[in-house]
């Protein structure tokens, strides 16, 4: 599978038309320079070797390097990825936290005007392109009414604290930093709210669904004929059981929220790995790209490591195979 | 009832069909969002196909300089004002309708004529080749599509047809999968068993009962996948990568009026709206299909 990735990106970058020496090489290179940049990298080679010298790169930890920035893309990406890290964590966690209970809710209350609302909410978050609802509620709620800022992740005047865990949130926390804590969470509002909102609607949806088919089971009919509150029923019985489609949409979700960091953080002029592949692709700049996409990609392979981990929690059956 | 008796089969047959349309016809109509979806879905349509002959100023979509009437706010005039060089936005956004068809067209199709029988192959021929496909598609699956679509924008350069191929290039996994999985469940189906005991041809037996029983997933993934397909687009126009001004093309058009916020705010809205009522339209549709074709999932969502 990470074979399969590493294959990929080599394929991208390599297999187009346009020309990473020549470019690299700037517009006005005669064709000499061109030829040096070319053998400096080793792009003259068969693209084997060149194939085989990448792996080994990758291998000790090279990335390549930018050629924008003219860092290599691993100090970009360590530079970055926390940033990123953080945005998307927030927003899959308020996702969650929402979307969940939403889905509860307007599964025991179908058809009502609960249901109703939080059905249009979500139909709505699924179609809502994130990069104009990011520009909307800048334009509402930060240039209009002023609330929070624009963008960025920190105001001039707040100092960054000394890195810890490199996520400024935790690490200004652990410093006791308050009032620069109090401003990264201005800053993380909007960004965090415009990425949450798709996931939330997927996410409620989802559980709607699993809710109003787990409702119907007979074992629910006995836990509320054996005079349970209905509350413990769906909390502990329904849900548990609803849970397993829902967290494989979160999985899922996860992945394309690393996608949509990509628009998100381009609005916001947030500094992550998505603003830094957008700024690399316009100026095609391949190694950070390509850097961005395998970050990306074992990323969501862990993900899905997680989740297989928590459906055994969540379901015995599947924790003891032989059990079943 | 003497009637049906003296009818010819085939007569019978074509009136059964009929009666069965009708059902579904009933089934979709009772829910209110797979009518909007239908209802946004034929307006989009509609608005493209005489888009040209509806627009107030149909030489603005080519970028026309009317600097006399630039950045006006919305009035009688111009509906949705006009942007920086005096162009009207409502009859860009108009226009845009017809671009956006075109991409969501594009792809979908270029989508499903790769993913369909490479999916077919997967589950039907299965082995080592199968194997291949399917590690293949897994792999493609584990980075977001539109990752993948800017890293291979950025290797072509941006333009509206290099977004176009670089987000067809990345969008049919999902029609691998989808048609594996009913393949495989199709090869166990007695009918098809049968049909390969008396000896018919793998080609015969894939296109006399796989194929045909594929359709209707592949009808719900596309309706689907127009809208997401459309907003993919946009988003890659956003970026900067996609269409490129001044073609008519919503994201790229909300990527400039991004400048012109908050003052000049229409620039960016109206494109935005558009291209929600079209993924929602296309979405609510998608919906309604699978209700309908999957009996299991009706009355779910």
């Amino acid at each position: 599978m990470l074979f399969g990735l590493l294959c990929l990106t080599f394929a991208i970058s390599h297999l187009v038309p346009g020309d990473p020496a020549r470019l690299a090489a700037g517009p006005d290179a005669s064709e000499a320079m061109v030829q040096t940049v070319r053998a400096r990298y080793g792009l003259d080679r068969p693209l084997g070797v060149q194939f085989v010298r990448y792996l080994q790169g990758l291998a000790a930890g090279d990335l390549g390097e930018s050629l924008r920035s003219r860092n290599t893309v691993r100090a970009d990406l360590a530079r970055y990825f926390p940033n990123t890290f953080e945005l998307v964590t927030l927003a899959l966690l308020l996702a969650v936290v929402v979307g969940i209970p939403l889905g509860m809710l307007s599964a025991v209350y179908k058809d009502t005007w609960i249901d109703h609302w939080s059905r249009v909410v979500s139909v709505s978050g699924v179609a809502l392109p994130a990069f104009w609802l990011g520009l909307m509620l800048q334009l509402l709620i930060a240039l209009h009414l002023g609330w929070l800022p624009l963008g960025g992740r920190l105001g001039i005047t707040a100092t960054p604290p000394e890195p810890i865990t490199h996520l400024l949130l935790v690490d200004a926390l652990l410093r006791g930093q308050w009032s620069t804590f109090a401003d990264a969470v201005r800053h993380a509002v909007l960004p965090v709210v415009t990425l949450c909102f798709p996931a939330l609607a997927s996410i409620m949806l989802v559980n709607r669904a699993e809710m109003l088919e787990t409702l119907q089971q007979d074992y629910i009919k006995t836990a509320r004929a054996q005079g349970f509150s209905s509350f413990r029923v769906v909390t502990r019985y329904a849900l548990r059981n609803a849970m397993i489609p829902t967290l494989s949409m979160i999985g899922l979700r996860y992945g394309w929220m690393l996608g949509g960091t990509i628009l998100v953080e381009t609005v916001f002029d947030w500094p992550g790995i998505g603003l830094y592949a957008v700024n690399a692709a316009v100026s095609s700049d391949f190694q950070p790209i390509m850097g961005v996409t395998l970050l990306v990609g074992l990323n969501f392979m862990l993900a899905n490591v997680v989740v297989d981990l928590a459906y055994g929690w969540l379901d015995p059956r599947i924790r003891r195979p032989s059990a079943t | 009832m003497s009637a049906r008796v003296l009818s010819l089969p085939g007569q019978e047959a074509s009136a059964r069909r009929r009666s069965e349309l009708r059902r579904y016809a009933r089934l979709f109509a009772r829910s209110a969002a797979s009518l909007t979806g239908l209802a946004i879905v034929l307006l989009f349509l509609v608005v493209t196909l005489i888009g040209p002959w509806i627009v107030p100023y149909p030489g603005d979509a080519r970028g026309a300089v009317h600097l006399d009437r630039k950045l006006q706010a919305p009035s009688a005039a111009h509906w949705f004002g006009t942007d920086e060089v005096g162009n009207d936005i409502y009859t860009r956004v108009i226009l845009g309708a017809r671009v956006s068809l075109q991409i969501g067209l594009i792809i979908t199709l270029v989508a499903a004529l790769i993913g369909v029988p490479l999916g077919i192959v997967a589950g039907y021929v299965g082995g080592t080749v199968g194997e291949l496909i399917m590690r293949v598609t897994d792999v493609f699956l584990s980075v977001p599509a539109l990752l993948l679509a800017l890293a291979v924008v950025g290797a072509l350069g941006p333009g509206i047809v290099n977004a176009m191929i670089a987000l067809s290039l990345v969008w049919w996994p999902g029609y691998v999968r989808l048609i594996q999985a009913k393949t495989l469940a199709l090869k166990q189906e007695t009918y098809v068993e049968a049909a390969r005991a008396v000896g018919t041809g793998r080609l015969r037996i894939v296109f006399i009962h796989i194929l045909p029983n594929c359709v209707s997933p592949i009808m719900v993934k596309a309706s689907m996948d127009m809208g997401t397909a459309i907003l993919a687009a946009a988003s890659l126009g956003f970026i900067g990568l996609g269409a490129q001004p001044p073609h008519p093309e919503w994201g790229a058009m909300i990527s400039h009026g991004r400048n012109y916020l908050p003052t000049w705010w229409w620039y960016s809205a109206f494109p935005g709206l558009a291209i929600y009522f079209t993924v929602l339209g296309f979405n609510l549709l998608g919906d309604g299909l699978r209700d309908l074709l999957d009996p299991k999932s009706r009355g779910m969502t």
